[in-house]
Protein backbone atom coordinates (compact mmCIF):
# COMPACT_ATOMS: atom_id res chain seq x y z
CA UNK A 1 0.00 0.00 0.00
CA UNK A 2 1.49 3.29 -1.05
CA UNK A 3 2.24 5.98 1.46
CA UNK A 4 0.53 8.70 -0.55
CA UNK A 5 2.29 11.86 0.53
CA UNK A 6 3.95 12.96 -2.68
CA UNK A 7 2.75 16.30 -4.00
CA UNK A 8 3.03 17.03 -7.67
CA UNK A 9 5.18 19.99 -8.60
CA UNK A 10 3.67 21.40 -11.80
CA UNK A 11 3.81 25.20 -11.34
CA UNK A 12 0.91 25.69 -13.75
CA UNK A 13 2.35 28.60 -15.69
CA UNK A 14 -0.25 30.53 -17.64
CA UNK A 15 -2.89 27.88 -16.95
CA UNK A 16 -2.56 28.54 -13.21
CA UNK A 17 -3.51 32.18 -13.77
CA UNK A 18 -6.31 31.30 -16.17
CA UNK A 19 -7.64 28.66 -13.79
CA UNK A 20 -9.10 31.34 -11.53
CA UNK A 21 -11.50 32.31 -14.31
CA UNK A 22 -12.16 28.75 -15.43
CA UNK A 23 -13.95 28.33 -12.10
CA UNK A 24 -16.65 30.50 -13.67
CA UNK A 25 -17.77 27.15 -15.10
CA UNK A 26 -19.45 26.61 -11.74
CA UNK A 27 -22.10 29.10 -12.91
CA UNK A 28 -22.89 27.08 -16.03
CA UNK A 29 -25.18 24.39 -14.53
CA UNK A 30 -27.58 26.82 -12.81
CA UNK A 31 -27.58 29.12 -15.86
CA UNK A 32 -28.28 26.05 -17.98
CA UNK A 33 -31.30 25.42 -15.75
CA UNK A 34 -32.58 28.97 -16.30
CA UNK A 35 -32.00 28.68 -20.06
CA UNK A 36 -33.69 25.27 -20.35
CA UNK A 37 -36.70 26.40 -18.31
CA UNK A 38 -37.09 29.58 -20.36
CA UNK A 39 -36.68 27.77 -23.69
CA UNK A 40 -39.24 25.12 -22.71
CA UNK A 41 -41.69 27.78 -21.58
CA UNK A 42 -41.29 29.90 -24.71
CA UNK A 43 -41.44 27.09 -27.28
CA UNK A 44 -43.56 24.47 -25.54
CA UNK A 45 -40.95 21.95 -26.70
CA UNK A 46 -39.31 19.75 -24.05
CA UNK A 47 -36.30 18.67 -26.06
CA UNK A 48 -33.89 20.94 -24.12
CA UNK A 49 -34.88 19.20 -20.88
CA UNK A 50 -32.41 16.50 -21.93
CA UNK A 51 -29.52 18.94 -22.13
CA UNK A 52 -28.25 18.66 -18.53
CA UNK A 53 -28.11 14.87 -18.86
CA UNK A 54 -26.16 15.21 -22.08
CA UNK A 55 -23.71 17.62 -20.43
CA UNK A 56 -23.21 15.48 -17.32
CA UNK A 57 -22.89 12.02 -18.85
CA UNK A 58 -21.42 12.83 -22.28
CA UNK A 59 -19.90 16.31 -22.61
CA UNK A 60 -18.00 16.39 -19.28
CA UNK A 61 -16.44 12.91 -19.79
CA UNK A 62 -15.56 13.90 -23.37
CA UNK A 63 -13.98 17.14 -22.14
CA UNK A 64 -12.00 15.16 -19.56
CA UNK A 65 -10.68 12.97 -22.33
CA UNK A 66 -9.87 16.01 -24.45
CA UNK A 67 -8.22 18.23 -21.82
CA UNK A 68 -6.50 15.49 -19.80
CA UNK A 69 -5.24 15.76 -16.22
CA UNK A 70 -4.30 18.77 -14.13
CA UNK A 71 -1.17 18.36 -12.02
CA UNK A 72 -0.91 21.99 -10.97
CA UNK A 73 -0.47 22.53 -7.23
CA UNK A 74 -0.21 26.10 -5.95
CA UNK A 75 2.99 27.19 -4.24
CA UNK A 76 2.84 28.50 -0.65
CA UNK A 77 2.82 32.08 -1.96
CA UNK A 78 0.05 31.30 -4.45
CA UNK A 79 -1.95 29.57 -1.72
CA UNK A 80 -1.82 32.65 0.47
CA UNK A 81 -2.92 34.89 -2.39
CA UNK A 82 -5.78 32.56 -3.40
CA UNK A 83 -7.05 32.31 0.17
CA UNK A 84 -7.13 36.10 0.55
CA UNK A 85 -9.06 36.56 -2.69
CA UNK A 86 -12.81 36.80 -1.91
CA UNK A 87 -13.60 36.04 -5.57
CA UNK A 88 -13.49 32.30 -4.92
CA UNK A 89 -16.13 32.35 -2.17
CA UNK A 90 -18.32 35.02 -3.80
CA UNK A 91 -18.50 32.92 -6.96
CA UNK A 92 -19.94 30.01 -4.99
CA UNK A 93 -22.45 32.22 -3.16
CA UNK A 94 -23.66 33.57 -6.52
CA UNK A 95 -23.90 30.08 -7.95
CA UNK A 96 -25.86 28.80 -4.91
CA UNK A 97 -28.41 31.59 -5.45
CA UNK A 98 -28.63 30.96 -9.20
CA UNK A 99 -29.39 27.27 -8.62
CA UNK A 100 -32.70 28.25 -7.07
CA UNK A 101 -33.41 30.27 -10.24
CA UNK A 102 -32.56 27.30 -12.48
CA UNK A 103 -34.64 24.85 -10.47
CA UNK A 104 -37.47 27.38 -10.25
CA UNK A 105 -37.55 28.05 -14.00
CA UNK A 106 -37.62 24.36 -14.93
CA UNK A 107 -40.27 23.65 -12.28
CA UNK A 108 -42.45 26.51 -13.52
CA UNK A 109 -42.07 25.41 -17.15
CA UNK A 110 -42.92 21.73 -16.69
CA UNK A 111 -45.82 22.47 -14.32
CA UNK A 112 -47.52 25.08 -16.49
CA UNK A 113 -47.31 23.56 -19.98
CA UNK A 114 -48.30 20.16 -21.26
CA UNK A 115 -45.38 17.82 -21.98
CA UNK A 116 -45.15 14.12 -22.89
CA UNK A 117 -44.08 11.76 -20.09
CA UNK A 118 -40.58 11.22 -21.45
CA UNK A 119 -39.79 14.95 -21.40
CA UNK A 120 -41.12 15.11 -17.82
CA UNK A 121 -38.85 12.23 -16.89
CA UNK A 122 -35.92 14.06 -18.50
CA UNK A 123 -36.80 17.19 -16.49
CA UNK A 124 -36.77 15.22 -13.23
CA UNK A 125 -33.49 13.48 -14.01
CA UNK A 126 -31.95 16.75 -15.20
CA UNK A 127 -32.78 18.55 -11.99
CA UNK A 128 -31.36 15.55 -10.17
CA UNK A 129 -28.13 16.02 -12.08
CA UNK A 130 -28.13 19.77 -11.38
CA UNK A 131 -28.37 18.86 -7.71
CA UNK A 132 -24.98 17.17 -8.02
CA UNK A 133 -23.68 20.71 -8.54
CA UNK A 134 -25.72 22.02 -5.62
CA UNK A 135 -24.26 19.34 -3.40
CA UNK A 136 -20.75 20.24 -4.47
CA UNK A 137 -21.34 23.89 -3.62
CA UNK A 138 -22.96 23.16 -0.29
CA UNK A 139 -20.20 20.73 0.56
CA UNK A 140 -17.46 23.27 -0.11
CA UNK A 141 -19.19 26.13 1.71
CA UNK A 142 -20.43 23.93 4.56
CA UNK A 143 -16.96 22.93 5.65
CA UNK A 144 -16.25 26.52 6.72
CA UNK A 145 -18.46 26.18 9.80
CA UNK A 146 -17.18 29.25 11.64
CA UNK A 147 -17.82 31.50 8.62
CA UNK A 148 -21.44 32.69 8.89
CA UNK A 149 -21.68 33.77 5.25
CA UNK A 150 -20.43 30.47 3.88
CA UNK A 151 -22.57 28.49 6.35
CA UNK A 152 -25.68 30.38 5.21
CA UNK A 153 -25.05 29.77 1.51
CA UNK A 154 -24.26 26.11 2.24
CA UNK A 155 -27.74 25.83 3.79
CA UNK A 156 -29.33 27.79 0.93
CA UNK A 157 -27.82 25.41 -1.62
CA UNK A 158 -28.68 22.16 0.09
CA UNK A 159 -32.18 23.44 0.96
CA UNK A 160 -33.00 23.30 -2.76
CA UNK A 161 -33.37 19.52 -2.34
CA UNK A 162 -34.39 19.41 1.33
CA UNK A 163 -31.30 17.44 2.43
CA UNK A 164 -31.02 19.51 5.56
CA UNK A 165 -28.87 17.20 7.68
CA UNK A 166 -26.11 17.03 5.07
CA UNK A 167 -23.57 19.56 6.35
CA UNK A 168 -23.77 18.38 9.96
CA UNK A 169 -23.73 14.70 9.10
CA UNK A 170 -20.96 15.08 6.56
CA UNK A 171 -18.59 17.23 8.62
CA UNK A 172 -19.08 15.70 12.04
CA UNK A 173 -19.96 12.15 11.04
CA UNK A 174 -18.61 11.10 7.66
CA UNK A 175 -15.25 12.85 8.08
CA UNK A 176 -14.76 11.31 11.51
CA UNK A 177 -15.72 7.76 10.51
CA UNK A 178 -14.67 7.72 6.85
CA UNK A 179 -13.26 4.45 5.48
CA UNK A 180 -14.40 2.44 8.50
CA UNK A 181 -17.19 -0.16 8.75
CA UNK A 182 -19.01 2.25 11.10
CA UNK A 183 -19.52 4.86 8.38
CA UNK A 184 -22.83 4.57 6.49
CA UNK A 185 -21.36 6.93 3.86
CA UNK A 186 -18.31 4.76 3.00
CA UNK A 187 -19.04 1.92 0.59
CA UNK A 188 -17.70 -1.60 1.05
CA UNK A 189 -16.09 -3.82 -1.57
CA UNK A 190 -18.74 -6.11 -3.06
CA UNK A 191 -21.57 -3.80 -2.01
CA UNK A 192 -23.64 -2.62 -4.96
CA UNK A 193 -24.69 1.01 -5.27
CA UNK A 194 -28.30 0.02 -4.57
CA UNK A 195 -27.45 -1.96 -1.41
CA UNK A 196 -25.23 0.94 -0.31
CA UNK A 197 -28.11 3.42 -0.88
CA UNK A 198 -30.32 1.44 1.50
CA UNK A 199 -27.64 1.74 4.18
CA UNK A 200 -26.41 5.27 3.41
CA UNK A 201 -29.64 7.24 3.02
CA UNK A 202 -31.25 6.26 6.38
CA UNK A 203 -27.88 5.89 8.14
CA UNK A 204 -26.78 9.41 7.27
CA UNK A 205 -30.13 10.91 8.27
CA UNK A 206 -30.10 9.16 11.66
CA UNK A 207 -26.47 10.17 12.30
CA UNK A 208 -27.09 13.80 11.30
CA UNK A 209 -30.11 14.17 13.58
CA UNK A 210 -28.34 12.42 16.46
CA UNK A 211 -25.31 14.69 16.18
CA UNK A 212 -27.49 17.80 16.21
CA UNK A 213 -29.65 16.45 19.05
CA UNK A 214 -26.49 15.84 21.11
CA UNK A 215 -25.25 19.37 20.44
CA UNK A 216 -28.63 20.88 21.37
CA UNK A 217 -28.66 18.85 24.57
CA UNK A 218 -25.24 20.24 25.49
CA UNK A 219 -26.51 23.81 25.06
CA UNK A 220 -29.73 22.99 26.94
CA UNK A 221 -32.07 23.49 23.99
CA UNK A 222 -34.88 21.17 22.86
CA UNK A 223 -34.76 19.51 19.44
CA UNK A 224 -37.69 21.65 18.32
CA UNK A 225 -35.95 24.99 18.69
CA UNK A 226 -34.76 27.78 16.42
CA UNK A 227 -31.20 26.78 17.27
CA UNK A 228 -31.64 23.44 15.50
CA UNK A 229 -29.53 23.94 12.36
CA UNK A 230 -31.27 21.11 10.50
CA UNK A 231 -34.64 22.78 11.08
CA UNK A 232 -33.14 26.13 10.03
CA UNK A 233 -32.20 24.58 6.71
CA UNK A 234 -35.55 22.80 6.34
CA UNK A 235 -37.34 26.11 6.87
CA UNK A 236 -35.56 27.49 3.77
CA UNK A 237 -36.80 24.44 1.84
CA UNK A 238 -40.38 24.99 3.05
CA UNK A 239 -40.30 28.68 2.09
CA UNK A 240 -38.69 28.00 -1.30
CA UNK A 241 -40.89 25.05 -2.24
CA UNK A 242 -44.08 26.80 -1.05
CA UNK A 243 -43.21 29.82 -3.20
CA UNK A 244 -42.67 27.59 -6.24
CA UNK A 245 -45.95 25.74 -5.58
CA UNK A 246 -47.86 29.06 -5.33
CA UNK A 247 -46.32 30.25 -8.63
CA UNK A 248 -46.40 26.96 -10.56
CA UNK A 249 -49.40 25.11 -9.13
CA UNK A 250 -49.78 22.03 -6.94
CA UNK A 251 -48.10 19.84 -9.60
CA UNK A 252 -44.86 21.43 -8.45
CA UNK A 253 -45.08 19.52 -5.14
CA UNK A 254 -44.59 15.97 -6.50
CA UNK A 255 -42.12 17.33 -9.08
CA UNK A 256 -39.95 18.95 -6.39
CA UNK A 257 -40.14 15.90 -4.11
CA UNK A 258 -39.11 13.50 -6.88
CA UNK A 259 -36.30 15.75 -8.13
CA UNK A 260 -35.09 16.15 -4.55
CA UNK A 261 -34.86 12.39 -4.21
CA UNK A 262 -32.87 12.18 -7.44
CA UNK A 263 -30.62 14.86 -5.93
CA UNK A 264 -30.06 12.82 -2.77
CA UNK A 265 -29.16 9.88 -4.96
CA UNK A 266 -26.44 11.96 -6.62
CA UNK A 267 -24.78 12.32 -3.23
CA UNK A 268 -25.23 8.61 -2.61
CA UNK A 269 -23.40 7.92 -5.87
CA UNK A 270 -20.59 10.34 -5.01
CA UNK A 271 -20.17 8.80 -1.55
CA UNK A 272 -20.21 5.35 -3.15
CA UNK A 273 -17.28 6.01 -5.45
CA UNK A 274 -15.13 8.11 -3.10
CA UNK A 275 -13.99 5.43 -0.60
CA UNK A 276 -15.08 2.10 -2.12
CA UNK A 277 -13.38 -0.75 -0.23
CA UNK A 278 -10.77 1.45 1.48
CA UNK A 279 -10.22 0.82 5.18
CA UNK A 280 -8.46 2.61 8.03
CA UNK A 281 -6.87 0.27 10.55
CA UNK A 282 -7.74 0.24 14.24
CA UNK A 283 -4.85 1.11 16.54
CA UNK A 284 -4.05 -0.49 19.90
CA UNK A 285 -5.55 2.59 21.56
CA UNK A 286 -8.94 1.62 20.10
CA UNK A 287 -8.98 4.66 17.81
CA UNK A 288 -8.73 4.32 14.05
CA UNK A 289 -5.54 5.47 12.36
CA UNK A 290 -5.84 9.04 11.12
CA UNK A 291 -7.41 9.45 7.70
CA UNK A 292 -4.57 9.72 5.20
CA UNK A 293 -4.47 10.42 1.46
CA UNK A 294 -4.47 6.68 0.75
CA UNK A 295 -8.00 6.40 2.19
CA UNK A 296 -9.80 8.19 -0.67
CA UNK A 297 -10.19 7.61 -4.39
CA UNK A 298 -9.15 10.53 -6.55
CA UNK A 299 -9.57 11.74 -10.08
CA UNK A 300 -7.42 14.51 -11.40
CA UNK A 301 -9.04 15.24 -14.74
CA UNK A 302 -8.90 18.95 -15.47
CA UNK A 303 -12.43 19.62 -16.65
CA UNK A 304 -14.45 17.61 -14.13
CA UNK A 305 -12.25 19.00 -11.35
CA UNK A 306 -13.23 22.54 -12.32
CA UNK A 307 -16.92 21.58 -12.33
CA UNK A 308 -16.68 19.74 -9.00
CA UNK A 309 -14.54 22.39 -7.26
CA UNK A 310 -11.65 19.94 -6.86
CA UNK A 311 -13.84 17.53 -4.91
CA UNK A 312 -12.10 14.83 -6.94
CA UNK A 313 -8.86 15.74 -5.18
CA UNK A 314 -10.52 13.84 -2.41
CA UNK A 315 -7.41 12.67 -0.58
CA UNK A 316 -6.29 16.19 0.22
CA UNK A 317 -9.85 17.12 1.14
CA UNK A 318 -10.14 14.31 3.70
CA UNK A 319 -6.66 14.86 5.05
CA UNK A 320 -7.46 18.59 5.49
CA UNK A 321 -11.25 19.08 5.44
CA UNK A 322 -11.22 22.86 5.89
CA UNK A 323 -8.78 23.45 3.01
CA UNK A 324 -10.54 25.64 0.41
CA UNK A 325 -11.20 24.25 -3.07
CA UNK A 326 -8.84 26.62 -4.87
CA UNK A 327 -5.85 25.28 -2.90
CA UNK A 328 -6.66 21.56 -2.81
CA UNK A 329 -3.68 19.56 -4.04
CA UNK A 330 -3.01 16.59 -6.24
CA UNK A 331 -0.94 13.69 -4.88
CA UNK A 332 1.11 11.76 -7.39
CA UNK A 333 0.45 8.35 -5.89
CA UNK A 334 -3.02 8.68 -4.35
CA UNK A 335 -5.55 5.95 -5.24
CA UNK A 336 -7.02 6.89 -8.62
CA UNK A 337 -10.43 6.32 -10.17
CA UNK A 338 -10.45 5.43 -13.85
CA UNK A 339 -12.23 8.66 -14.86
CA UNK A 340 -13.86 11.82 -13.53
CA UNK A 341 -16.81 11.60 -11.13
CA UNK A 342 -19.64 11.86 -13.72
CA UNK A 343 -18.49 8.79 -15.66
CA UNK A 344 -17.67 6.85 -12.48
CA UNK A 345 -21.11 7.70 -11.08
CA UNK A 346 -22.68 6.40 -14.30
CA UNK A 347 -20.56 3.25 -14.05
CA UNK A 348 -21.64 2.70 -10.43
CA UNK A 349 -25.24 2.35 -11.62
CA UNK A 350 -24.24 -0.91 -13.37
CA UNK A 351 -22.85 -3.01 -10.46
CA UNK A 352 -21.20 -5.81 -12.53
CA UNK A 353 -19.31 -3.17 -14.52
CA UNK A 354 -18.29 -1.29 -11.37
CA UNK A 355 -17.06 -4.47 -9.66
CA UNK A 356 -15.18 -5.53 -12.81
CA UNK A 357 -13.30 -2.22 -12.93
CA UNK A 358 -12.85 -1.37 -9.26
CA UNK A 359 -12.43 -4.63 -7.33
CA UNK A 360 -9.03 -5.31 -8.82
CA UNK A 361 -7.98 -1.74 -7.98
CA UNK A 362 -8.97 -2.30 -4.33
CA UNK A 363 -6.99 -5.56 -4.22
CA UNK A 364 -3.96 -3.75 -5.68
CA UNK A 365 -4.37 -0.97 -3.13
CA UNK A 366 -4.34 -3.56 -0.31
CA UNK A 367 -1.44 -5.39 -1.99
CA UNK A 368 -3.49 -8.58 -1.92
CA UNK A 369 -4.12 -8.54 1.84
CA UNK A 370 -7.89 -8.68 2.08
CA UNK A 371 -7.69 -8.14 5.86
CA UNK A 372 -6.99 -4.50 4.97
CA UNK A 373 -10.16 -4.05 2.88
CA UNK A 374 -13.57 -2.72 3.92
CA UNK A 375 -15.78 -5.53 2.63
CA UNK A 376 -19.49 -6.26 2.44
CA UNK A 377 -20.07 -8.81 5.20
CA UNK A 378 -22.31 -10.92 2.93
CA UNK A 379 -19.57 -11.10 0.28
CA UNK A 380 -16.60 -11.36 2.61
CA UNK A 381 -15.92 -15.11 2.31
CA UNK A 382 -16.22 -15.13 -1.47
CA UNK A 383 -14.01 -12.07 -1.90
CA UNK A 384 -11.42 -13.45 0.50
CA UNK A 385 -11.31 -16.74 -1.35
CA UNK A 386 -11.01 -15.03 -4.71
CA UNK A 387 -8.54 -12.27 -3.98
CA UNK A 388 -6.56 -12.88 -0.76
CA UNK A 389 -2.81 -13.15 -1.36
CA UNK A 390 -3.43 -12.79 -5.06
CA UNK A 391 -0.31 -11.84 -7.00
CA UNK A 392 -0.87 -8.19 -7.76
CA UNK A 393 -0.09 -7.03 -11.24
CA UNK A 394 -2.20 -3.88 -11.57
CA UNK B 1 -6.29 29.77 31.49
CA UNK B 2 -4.67 27.63 28.78
CA UNK B 3 -4.97 27.22 25.04
CA UNK B 4 -4.77 24.09 22.90
CA UNK B 5 -4.37 23.92 19.13
CA UNK B 6 -5.63 21.48 16.52
CA UNK B 7 -2.56 20.21 14.65
CA UNK B 8 -4.42 20.12 11.34
CA UNK B 9 -6.59 23.21 10.89
CA UNK B 10 -4.91 25.27 13.65
CA UNK B 11 -8.17 25.97 15.51
CA UNK B 12 -7.33 27.10 19.04
CA UNK B 13 -9.42 26.02 22.02
CA UNK B 14 -9.13 28.85 24.50
CA UNK B 15 -10.42 27.95 27.97
CA UNK B 16 -11.41 31.62 28.45
CA UNK B 17 -13.75 31.44 25.47
CA UNK B 18 -14.75 27.76 25.45
CA UNK B 19 -16.78 26.69 22.43
CA UNK B 20 -20.33 27.88 23.01
CA UNK B 21 -21.70 26.59 19.72
CA UNK B 22 -20.74 23.02 20.53
CA UNK B 23 -21.96 23.31 24.10
CA UNK B 24 -18.78 24.08 26.03
CA UNK B 25 -19.26 27.47 27.74
CA UNK B 26 -16.54 30.03 28.37
CA UNK B 27 -14.37 28.91 31.25
CA UNK B 28 -14.66 25.18 30.47
CA UNK B 29 -11.30 23.68 31.39
CA UNK B 30 -9.50 21.42 28.96
CA UNK B 31 -9.58 18.53 31.42
CA UNK B 32 -13.38 18.84 31.62
CA UNK B 33 -13.81 18.25 27.89
CA UNK B 34 -14.66 14.64 26.93
CA UNK B 35 -11.85 12.52 25.48
CA UNK B 36 -13.66 12.33 22.14
CA UNK B 37 -14.05 16.11 21.91
CA UNK B 38 -13.52 16.76 18.18
CA UNK B 39 -11.95 19.88 16.73
CA UNK B 40 -15.00 22.15 16.13
CA UNK B 41 -13.54 23.30 12.80
CA UNK B 42 -12.26 20.23 10.96
CA UNK B 43 -13.83 17.46 13.11
CA UNK B 44 -11.08 14.99 12.18
CA UNK B 45 -8.76 15.58 15.13
CA UNK B 46 -9.77 14.87 18.70
CA UNK B 47 -8.71 16.02 22.15
CA UNK B 48 -5.68 13.67 22.42
CA UNK B 49 -4.32 15.14 19.16
CA UNK B 50 -4.39 18.77 20.34
CA UNK B 51 -1.15 20.52 21.26
CA UNK B 52 -0.91 22.70 24.37
CA UNK B 53 0.21 26.27 23.58
CA UNK B 54 2.63 28.02 25.86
Amino acid sequence: MKNTQVLTTDNGGFLAIAKKYWYLLTLVPPILGVFVGTYTLQTGDGIMLWLSLLVFYVIIPAADHLFGKDHFNPSKEQEEAYLKDSYYVNLLCLSATLYWGGIGMVTYAVCTISLPWYHLLAAMLSIGVLHAGTFTLSHELGHKMSDKKQSFFAKLAIASMGYAHFNIEHNKGHHKDVATPEDPASSRMGESLYKFARRELPGAAVRGWKLEADRLKRINKPILSKDNEILQCLSITVIGFTTLIVISGIAALPFLLITSFFGWFQLTQANYIEHYGLLRQKLESGRYERCQPKHSWNSNYRFSNLITLHLQRHSDHHAHPTRAYQVLRDYDDAPALPSGYPLCMAMSMIPPLWFAVMDQKVVSWAEGDMNLVNMDTDKRNGLFQRYHDQTVTA
Amino acid sequence: MSKYQCPDCEYIYDEDKGCEHEGYPAGTHWQDLPEDFPCPECFVREKPDFVALK
